[in-house]
């Protein structure tokens, strides 16, 4: 792995404030991530994971500490960070070509050789022949790794995944999750993923970080090492023997009561 | 069955009046309307009425669906306004615009601009808080995603805002299509010289009640007509929906 710090997170806390009361939402994060790596983030619900992310890609700005990207302190919404929601958020106006190059557009840098490119990518990713189709003709997986390949055309050096595939089916939710993990680590990017799919983290991640209950502290951080035969893709991760015993250990650092 | 409906009612009509059921002479009967119709189109001032109505309400909806959009824009550009703006919208929907066409006459002049002032009238504060409700049920994630790409105010409203509310302004269209035939049809019973609403009232004044009969079908053949139209661009500019 790589020793570059793509993003520097030094004692970040946030404070809600309404007319009644304050709410501190997340206190005390610290973590560095590394170029190429791929961070899982799990915690309750609540905790401000969400929240997190947003800090980091200047959406939201934080009450203390701050936040380096490549470097740089964050204090507007980042261009080089490419942002994945839970639902696809295509426009369902937009054929599957005009939908991927929306950043592009946005960002004056749509041309005809950025077109090509996407057009690449929608081929080498299996969706060369809905090119000139509308959303709702394609299925969940097929449009979440459209909305992927939005981001990717940006080619940020960061991503930040929210919960990318909690609105897809559990089948489709592993197969599209073991292509994006491929994917990222193909072209080689960096990636923060919210989750709260514990076997997801383990089998996606490089580290896997527990945030605490509100106020979201840093709780522990499982670096994960499995012994994978061959290429490690997110679905052989789930095989190999030591899945299990990061599952129940981040499972025990969740300390979830129902 | 909708067509048999149609042609059930007007033979019902017909033998009706023919029998003697029902008076013709205030209820007319199709033959007759059929007639008095052949005969005004033939001395050439029927389509003329029409070409008056038609053209008024036309421009009378294109005007007040142009302002209105631009008046929603604004509102939704501006969250103060909105909220300042927000209660008289409310009152002004309520109150039966109609009421205001002889005030808006006197205001504006008994002409042509005062008609199509009582259409934009009666069409706009429909129009107005049918667009901006669309605007502001943008999807915030949407929004997010944008911003996410660096965004200004002006891109979220041309490439997301605008397109994703186009469902919802055209059935807003196809409603103050209608209001504005109301708005027009209003002008031209207080003042004017042709159309329609003239038509109609001069019958009713001379008691021509196939007159009357003679500008109600019209007038709903028209309407059918215009909504068939809004039908037809919904449909190819929705080619994007299931």
């Amino acid at each position: 792995m790589d020793n570059t710090k793509v993003v520097e997170i030094n004692n970040l806390g946030i404070t809600y404030h309404t007319l009644e009361e304050e709410t501190e939402a997340l206190k005390n994060i610290n973590l560095d991530v590394y170029y190429n790596e791929i961070i899982g983030i799990v915690g309750p619900s609540g905790c401000g994971k969400s929240t997190l992310l947003s800090i980091i890609s200047g959406l939201i700005k934080p009450t203390l500490g701050d936040v380096k990207v490549n470097g740089k302190k964050v204090d507007k919404p980042l261009d080089n960070a490419g942002y994945m929601f839970q639902k696809d958020q295509l426009f369902e106006w937009r054929n599957i070509l005009d939908n991927v190059v929306i950043g592009l557009e946005i960002q004056g840098k749509s041309n005809d050789e950025a077109i090509e490119r996407a057009k690449d990518l929608l081929h080498s990713y299996g969706l060369g022949d809905f090119i000139k189709s509308y959303p709702y003709q394609l299925s969940g997986g097929m449009r979440q790794r459209v909305s992927l390949i939005r981001t990717l055309l940006l080619e940020p050096n960061l991503l930040l995944l929210d919960e990318p595939f909690s609105a897809l089916d559990y089948q489709t939710r592993l197969a599209i999750s073991d292509e994006i993990g491929t994917i990222l680590k193909k072209e080689k990017k960096t990636a923060i993923m919210v989750t709260h799919d514990i076997a997801e983290a383990i089998s996606m991640s490089d580290r896997v970080v527990i945030l605490s209950n509100r106020p979201g502290t840093i709780k522990k951080i499982f670096n994960i090492e499995l012994t994978c035969s061959g290429d490690r893709t997110p679905l052989k991760c789930r095989e190999a023997q030591e899945f299990r015993y990061y599952f129940n250990e981040i499972w025990k650092e969740l300390d979830i009561h129902v | 069955m909708q067509v048999g409906l149609l042609i059930l009612g007007l033979i019902l009509w017909e033998i009706a009046a023919n029998l003697k059921w029902i008076d013709p002479f205030i209820v007319s009967s199709p033959s007759r309307i059929w007639r008095l119709f052949l005969e005004y189109a033939k001395n050439g001032n029927l389509h003329y009425h029409i070409f008056v109505s038609v053209s008024e309400t036309i421009v009378g909806f294109t005007l007040g669906t142009v302002l209105g959009l631009l008046i929603s824009i604004g509102l939704w550009w501006s969250n103060y306004w909105a909220k300042v703006v927000d209660p008289y919208l409310v009152i002004l929907n309520s109150l039966p615009k109609n009421a205001l066409a002889p005030i808006i006459i006197i205001w504006v002049g008994a002409g042509y601009s005062g008609i199509i002032v009582s259409a934009i009238t009666v069409s706009i504060v429909v129009s107005i808080m049918n667009m901006y409700r669309s605007f502001i049920s943008t999807d915030g994630d949407k929004i997010r995603l944008l911003e996410t790409f660096g965004a200004s105010k002006f891109q979220i409203l041309t490439k997301l805002v605008l397109p994703s509310s186009i469902p919802d302004l055209i059935s807003t269209l196809k409603i103050s299509i209608g209001l504005s035939w109301i708005g027009v049809i209003t002008g031209e019973f207080l003042v004017s010289k042709a159309g329609i609403g003239y038509l109609i009232v001069y019958g009713s004044q001379v008691f021509k009640l196939d007159i009357v009969m003679m500008g109600i079908v019209i007038l709903a053949a028209l309407s059918a007509v215009m909504y068939k139209i809004m039908a037809s661009i919904e449909k190819r500019v929705l080619k994007w929906t299931e």
